[in-house]
């Protein structure tokens, strides 16, 4: 049965916009109502449609209003910061995705007409170390458990919606574990790291990288809200890439620098407003993660369009490259035909030095 | 009349003359390391979710390890034919030898000596992948954790998975005792195969004890730098870089008869008197073999 009243929170970002879109398209949900505490773009408010945009600050007990006046039956909580460049430093981050977290759920528990809940989750949960099997399952848990940022945050609002869920066992939770998006248009936290024209990573280290396409994070989660799928599940790309391997697909020059003094070039790109590298990002370029996707295509019933090269490639379209494969491809051409002249002469004039031996096979035959 | 009979006059020109077959030449070789540079530049290779490299170890790291391989050590590696040409197995060995080369010589020994050049996926310490190059390099030559979540996926994707499972108590004992076994692990490996039904093939290797003979331990510098030993050996660190070179010991690697552990189920690795049993059979089975493969060595250095 399509959810006839659905609410999104985080819906000025992208995805969050992306969703409200496709879930007004929809002609059988009935309303969709966008929250955020900023307004969306004129241009992706011409996308939302009908949607109903609510400018609330889910930290604010308002948002109970909110849900009780519509009678919503389906949440999708996807304004959780990745960044804390995104809003306004670590501690307003931590006070938006984790107090905001437990209001809205506090607020959906006291909701008679909430019936499911889908959380726009991510795989960081499973931490980044060198004690970590390869590949996560959904049943496993980090072995590092995450000591801050994003992930810690993460690790918490599942504990929280776990805890909701006990408590409203009428409520179908989704928990929708997503590895690192990409694409043309989304704005994550590899997209701006691949755009700078060098890339710093960390000397002695290469991270095993799972990208998911926007496409694919897009109709994962229409299809998580429109569905029934109940559970925790992993979203990522089949196949994976290391991080060295990303950066030279896209043209990108690798600088690796040791790690003690890719902190304060992490600083020194924060101030300059280019990319974010904290302790657990450091930790996660230097280890990376893979997540299994059996529960996906099984249970969830979908597969990724895009493997992980495929969303690679179709990013790369939108970066030009500052290694082209072209120039490349007509050095190593050059290089080649150029010493391949260089040994022609030189077997001629071995030749000419030592004429060859003749050929073996016939012997001369004494007569007896 | 006895019939005529032809009489070959000279037999040695019976065979047709084939020339000898010609190692690529250098122009070949030339374009095959420019194509593989340009492959490097531009990021068109495979790598899979272990971190595994096929084209820089086929390119890189296994031709540094052939010299080592065929001359250094003179590996000779023997009943091959005991691992599968296809199919997970998990192949059980002894570990010595201070440095991990052993796991480099047991690769190197599985893909070019096998009839069907079968990669040895092996299982490290989690040690080896704090270390910045060794633990990323470990990861591109095919390495993984060693923890039954990574053997049990490698083994039902049908590969086949070396592991030690004496770890730091096998490679950093002392010279005087070479050659014994030391403890099994806690059978890790053996619940493993159990799981995913793979045959456990024991795997003896004769020389490792030899290349870097550790007659002490400094325990208090081990400590500080947090690693599990700190060997010190007549040459090292006597010599300085001198010392990590490794004595030239005669090497024979041995597979040995595969133990089946399909028939027993999955289930049966639920069950720790059956896993300790196999666990001590495979430690006896390559024990025993120990001892053979020392009998037919000439000497250290032969």
């Amino acid at each position: 049965m399509p959810p006839a009243v659905v609410l999104v929170t985080g819906v000025s970002r992208w995805l969050g916009g992306a969703l409200a879109a496709e879930l007004a398209a929809d002609p059988s949900i009935g309303r969709v109502i966008g929250v955020d505490t900023v307004p969306p773009s004129p241009d992706m408010l011409h996308r939302l449609g009908r949607t109903e945009f609510v400018r609330a600050d889910i930290r604010n007990p308002l948002i109970g209003k909110v849900i009780a006046a519509a009678s919503v039956d389906t949440v999708v909580h996807m304004n959780i910061s990745s960044t804390p460049a995104g809003s306004g430093g670590r501690a307003p981050m931590k006070e938006l995705n984790v107090i905001g977290t437990m209001q809205l759920l506090a607020a959906c528990q006291r909701a008679p007409s909430v019936r499911r809940f889908v959380l726009k989750s991510t795989s960081a949960v499973y931490g980044a170390s060198s004690r970590d099997p390869a590949v996560f399952t959904e049943a496993m848990q980090a072995r590092a458990v995450p000591a801050g940022g994003f992930a810690k945050d993460s690790l918490d609002i599942e504990g929280y919606v776990r805890a909701f869920s006990r408590r409203r066992p009428d409520v179908d939770v989704a928990m929708l574990r997503f590895t690192n998006f990409i694409g043309p248009r989304i704005d994550s936290l590899l997209t701006g790291f691949f755009r700078m024209p060098v890339v710093p990573t960390a000397l002695g280290y290469d991270a095993r990288v799972q990208l998911l396409h926007e496409d694919d994070a897009l109709a994962v989660l229409t299809r998580a809200t429109t569905g029934d799928f109940v559970g925790t599940v992993n979203v990522g790309g089949e196949g994976t890439l290391l991080l060295s391997q990303a950066i030279r697909r896209l043209g990108r020059v690798d600088v690796p620098i040791p790690t003690p003094a890719l902190g304060s070039v992490g600083r020194l790109s924060r101030r300059f407003g280019f990319v974010d590298y904290s302790p657990e990002q450091m930790r996660f370029l230097n280890f990376g993660r893979v997540v299994d996707t059996t529960v996906l295509r099984e249970r969830f019933g979908y597969t990724p369009r895009y493997t992980t090269e495929a969303a690679l490639a179709d990013y790369a379209r939108t970066v030009p490259p500052v290694i082209s494969p072209r120039l490349v491809q007509s050095v190593t051409s050059r290089v080649r035909s150029v010493l391949e002249r260089a040994g022609d002469t030189a077997t001629a004039v071995g030749e000419r030095l030592r004429p060859a031996p003749p050929a073996p096979g016939l012997r001369a035959v004494r007569d007896a | 009349m006895p019939e005529a009979r032809v009489i070959p006059l000279r037999p040695d020109d019976d065979d047709p003359f084939v020339p000898p077959a010609t190692p690529p030449g250098w122009e070949e070789q030339l374009a095959g390391g420019l194509e593989f540079l340009r492959r490097r530049i531009t990021g068109e290779y495979e790598t899979d979710e272990f971190g595994f490299d096929p084209d820089l170890t086929d390119h890189v790291l296994l031709p540094i390890l052939r010299p080592f391989f065929e001359k250094w050590f003179r590996v000779e590696s023997q009943g091959l034919d005991n691992v599968p040409s296809q199919g997970g197995a998990l192949i059980v060995a002894n570990h010595s030898g201070t440095v991990p080369v052993d796991a480099l010589m047991t690769t190197v020994a599985l893909h070019d000596d096998h009839p069907a050049s079968r990669r040895l996926r092996l299982l490290g310490a989690d040690l080896v992948f704090d270390l910045p190059f060794i633990g990323t390099m470990s990861r591109k030559m095919g390495t993984t954790l060693a923890c039954n979540e990574d053997a049990e996926r490698l083994l039902t994707a049908g590969e086949t998975v070396g592991v030690f499972p004496e770890g730091f108590k096998g490679i950093g004992k002392p010279f005087r005792e070479r050659y014994t076994l030391q403890r099994f692990g806690r059978g890790g490996f053996v619940t493993a195969a159990l799981r995913t039904g793979v045959p456990i093939i024991p795997c003896a290797i004769v020389g490792a004890e030899e290349i870097y003979p550790m007659i002490g331990n400094a325990k208090t510098v081990a400590r500080l730098l947090g690693l599990p030993y700190l060997p010190i050996t007549p040459t090292f660190p006597l010599l300085g870089p001198l010392g990590l070179v490794p004595l030239p010991s005669k090497w024979l690697i041995a597979f040995g008869e595969p133990i089946e552990t399909a028939s027993y189920g999955p289930a049966a690795a639920e069950d720790p008197m059956l896993v300790f049993n196999l666990t001590d059979q495979v430690r006896e089975t390559i024990q025993h073999s120990l001892y053979q493969l020392l009998l037919q060595r000439k000497g250290v250095f032969a």
